[in-house]
């Protein structure tokens, strides 16, 4: 599926990267640990809690290039500069994390493990 | 190449500045992406050891041709007992440390998983250094 279906699905809104949305994705992964996210070997769109400038450097690390925040979480401007230095999308929903990865789990997208 | 980096004691925002430049630069030499992935998801950990738990430090870099050396070295309360510092889900984070995402006693088990050499020092109230080293093939 496309970031553009998620978008769809999440009633999300666009932070980062609206002409990218035709970007396809696989498999999600949900986390407000980054060491966690830092073990990662394949790169899956990340959800996650954890609004703040170490989540997207851990993106960077991990060469992670797609973030959805749940419950309402607004990236600061900090945070949006560096993501657009690494090219990423940033969405943000309002739902918890629960539904976001229910939601996501029913259109289809794959766990990691 | 020899690159150097200071680590600001309880500057959060800035942890993985080094690590971020490291990436770039082993990119622009072509250095293999899962060998740069590696190399930088050990460095952010051990930056941000720096910060969480020591008061900043410095860290060093040197590339070859073949092989990448890191070295963390921080001014800080030093680790008392490394073997159980090792053990994956040990951690004295402080709560401020786990509301940046880390926390969870993964870090060094992370740098160990990712490095082909991984060698901690440590002096009680001095301070603690982390070398680790990645071959490029
Ligand atoms: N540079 C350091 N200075 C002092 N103590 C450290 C340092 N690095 C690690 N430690 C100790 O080792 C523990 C485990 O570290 P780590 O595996 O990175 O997990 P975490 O950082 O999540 O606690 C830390 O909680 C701390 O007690
Ligand atoms: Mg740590």
């Amino acid at each position: 599926m496309t970031l553009r279906d998620i978008v769809k699905s999440l009633d999300a809104t666009v932070y980062l990267g609206e002409n990218q949305l035709d970007r396809e994705v696989e498999k999600a992964f949900a986390s407000d640990l980054m060491s966690d996210v830092l073990t990662l070997k394949e790169t899956p769109i990340l959800v996650t809690g954890l609004c703040n400038i170490q989540t997207i450097r851990t993106c960077d690390m991990a060469t992670l290039d797609e973030v959805i925040f749940v419950r309402n979480k607004k990236p600061s401007d900090d945070m949006l500069e560096l993501a657009e230095e690494n090219d990423m999308v940033v969405l943000g929903c309002q739902y918890s994390m629960f539904k976001t990865c229910g939601l996501l789990y029913q259109l289809g997208l794959k766990p990691l493990y | 190449m020899h690159q150097e980096y200071t680590v600001v004691e309880g500057d959060f925002v800035n942890a993985g500045t080094a690590s971020s430049s490291v990436k770039k630069t082993l990119k622009q030499l072509n250095v293999n992406p899962q060998v740069i992935k590696r190399v930088v998801v050990a460095l952010y950990e051990a930056e941000v050891n720096a910060i969480a738990h020591a008061y900043g430090g410095k860290v060093s870099v040197d590339i070859d041709s073949d092989k990448i050396r890191m070295v963390v070295a921080d001014k800080g309360p030093g680790i008392p007992d490394i073997a159980l510092a090792m053990k994956e889900g040990y951690s004295t984070a402080r709560p401020e440390v786990r509301d940046m995402g880390f926390g969870a006693g993964m870090g060094l088990p992370n740098m160990q998983k990712n490095v082909d050499k991984l060698n901690v020092t440590s002096e009680v109230g001095v301070g603690t250094t982390v070398e680790m080293e990645v071959n490029f093939v």
